[in-house]
């Protein structure tokens, strides 16, 4: 990528190539505006239509006017058949649990791919890969059919062991490309120190790889917590993640939306995921390249 | 630099004695996988064989179960429904005559989110490769749009689609987003749009970052003008990146349910294989078995063209770019 290189050498930085640069200055600070409009715009309406009173859910002053409180309160109101707070606890659940599994799973697969020589190697990880960009439509039929056998629909499990079809493989191939980048001479060091393979993973490998499992953990949370196909089908009154509860919102009149209730519910939901985001951006930015481009 | 596979002569013995360990790390996920995924697909394509319960045409009776033959893949493919006379075609209205409206709308989504989202990406990425004060910042508000979940996104954007809603006063029409058929399109791919971009911007960034700059600066010591080097060198060594991220991309769209779903809630125009399996999937468990049979070939299908023609090599390993570096 070109770093601010100057379009002319210096000498020639006469007074047309200077307006050029300005030009050219200009250009790359709109491109940025226009950016921050795309990536802010949606969300900070949603966050000013959270706090302005109900009644006033349709102005278009662009700025927090008729300032509430109301419509928090009011996404938490159980009495309206929204148990967002039970949602918010039920998508951790689901969340958490999903992410825990795929992470102690994926480690090891991810290790031996990155790190080990063996037989059908690219085999399984082409496999891995195509596993994570399969379509979740076609388990759903066979799922909902077996787990109500099972008297599973409305428990945890129902969603947990779903999900882990596509959380694992995309741990899978996240974590094996971080751990091709980690240092090969220390890992050959312990080896001929006399640590077995699995020690050298335990001892060596595990810690220096916390910072990639940490990432991986946040990428497969928030891909855990988004998921709503399966979730619409599985779930039941009790175990509803945030993604069902918000699609199905209702108010006091079945035919009127409540939005300004639905809006400050997907703030609850938006803020903790945007948090994330700002504090480990970096990270997350590598992970889903690495993901993405380099497995 | 020691070659990262070790030291070759250790022997055949150790060799087979390292496969065996790697054996013991992989076992786990592919057992996994094999209950959450293999599974599922086999359970499915045997019960898409299967005869949902129902009036059986011939004799009139309430029938469950029983070999079904192809008759749930006729069902969606030549639109037959089943009646008291024998199969007529579906209705207008029932899931089956949406078979192939849903076909073609998710191959128009796929198409025109992908384009937009890899032009708009490109340009996106361009402008964050650029060095500048708050840079770290502006990579962060694009993931914003990523990292909500799609659900809320639906939410977020229908309530703006509303016929008083924003985009309507700042457009000054009023339009109805949510319930006509080609704005509803729109709104959909609008929203889809406002979603994705940034992640498949940052992965052409990432792409972009590994074309070396010595190559622009020979480029323009030759006298080639920005958009020689963008066509030239830019395009070709961004080509296999992009082709990534197409390929995810797609793959992603293909499968597309949460927007249209929610937004458009039952809104015919928007209906994607993927909505019409779910709503299937109560209705006749069987024929949405088959329904998803058709969906994953079509995806598969799709994908393999990709892999193989455009060259989107996205099952390349580590070790391998490590060995072509």
């Amino acid at each position: 990528m070109t770093k601010d290189a100057p379009d002319q050498p210096a000498e020639l930085a006469a007074q047309p190539v200077s307006w050029r640069k300005r030009f050219g200055t200009a250009r790359l600070y709109l491109g940025v505006f226009i950016i921050l409009v795309w990536g802010l715009g949606p969300f900070y309406w949603m966050t000013v239509v959270a706090f302005r009173d109900a009644s006033h859910t349709f102005d278009s002053t662009p700025w927090p006017t008729h300032v509430t409180l109301e419509n928090f309160r009011n996404a938490f109101d159980t009495s309206r058949g929204n148990d967002f707070g039970k949602a918010l606890l039920n998508s951790l659940i689901i969340g958490s649990a999903t992410t825990a599994i795929a992470l102690v799973l994926g480690v090891l697969a991810a290790y031996a791919l990155a790190r080990m020589t063996f037989a059908g190697k690219y085999l399984i990880s082409g496999l891995i890969l195509s596993a994570s960009m399969f379509p979740a439509v076609v388990l759903v039929t066979p799922l909902f059919q077996l787990f109500t056998d099972l008297g599973w629909i409305g428990q945890y499990q129902a969603m947990i062991i779903p999900n882990i079809s596509f959380v694992l493989p995309m741990t899978v191939y996240i974590l094996a490309s971080f751990f091709a980048e980690l240092p090969w001479e220390l890992e050959e060091a312990a080896r001929i120190d006399g640590a077995s393979k699995l020690q050298a993973f335990r001892l060596i490998m595990l810690p220096l790889a916390a910072p990639a499992v940490f990432t991986t953990a946040i990428l497969a949370f928030i891909a855990a917590v988004n998921e709503y196909l399966l979730a619409r089908l599985l779930s039941g009154e009790q175990t509803k993640p945030v993604t069902v509860a918000i699609a199905s919102f209702s108010g006091n009149d079945p035919l009127v939306q409540p939005y300004a209730a639905i809006m400050a519910a997907g703030v609850i939901v938006t803020v903790p995921l945007v948090i994330m985001v700002l504090l480990f951006q970096r990270r997350i930015i590598s992970g889903l390249t690495a993901g993405g481009v380099k497995s | 630099m020691s070659d990262p596979s070790g030291p070759k002569q250790r022997g055949l013995a150790l060799e087979l004695q390292r496969s065996g360990k790697a054996w013991l790390f992989i076992t786990p996920v592919l057992v996994a996988l094999a209950v959450v995924i293999g599974y599922p697909v086999f359970q499915a394509i045997w019960m898409s064989f299967q005869q949902d319960a129902g009036i059986d045409p011939a004799t009139g009776m309430f029938v469950e179960g029983g070999s079904a033959g192809l008759s749930n893949y006729t069902h969606w493919l030549l639109q037959q429904c089943n009646s008291l006379g024998g199969t007529i075609s579906c209705p207008t209205g029932t899931l089956g005559s949406q078979f192939w409206s849903a076909v073609w709308v998710t191959l128009f989504f796929t198409v025109v989110t992908v384009s937009l989202e890899a032009l708009l990406g490109l340009g996106m990425a361009i402008v964050m490769g650029k060095t500048f004060r708050g840079r770290a910042l502006l990579r962060a508000a694009v993931l914003i749009p990523w990292a909500i979940p799609t659900a809320v996104t639906a939410r977020l954007w229908e309530f703006m689609f509303q016929a008083d809603g924003v985009v309507n006063r700042v457009l000054g029409t009023d339009i109805l987003w949510t319930s006509d058929v080609w704005a509803s399109r729109f709104a959909v791919i609008m929203a889809d749009v406002w979603k994705t971009t940034p992640f498949m911007a940052l992965l052409i960034l990432a792409g972009l970052q590994v074309i070396p700059n010595d190559v622009y600066e020979a480029a323009k010591v030759d006298g080639a003008s920005a958009w020689q080097r963008f066509v030239h060198i830019t395009l070709p060594l961004l080509k296999p990146a992009l082709l990534v991220a197409i390929l995810f991309r797609t793959m992603d769209a293909l499968r597309m349910y949460d927007l249209p779903a929610i937004m458009t809630l039952g809104n015919p125009a928007t209906n994607t294989l993927s909505i019409l399996v779910v709503d299937q999937v109560r209705q006749g468990p069987n024929s949405a078995a088959a329904l998803s049979t058709i969906t994953f070939l079509l995806v598969f299908g799709i994908a393999f063209v990709l892999v193989k023609v455009l060259g989107a090599n996205a099952v390349r390993t580590q070790e391998e770019q490590r060995k072509a570096a």
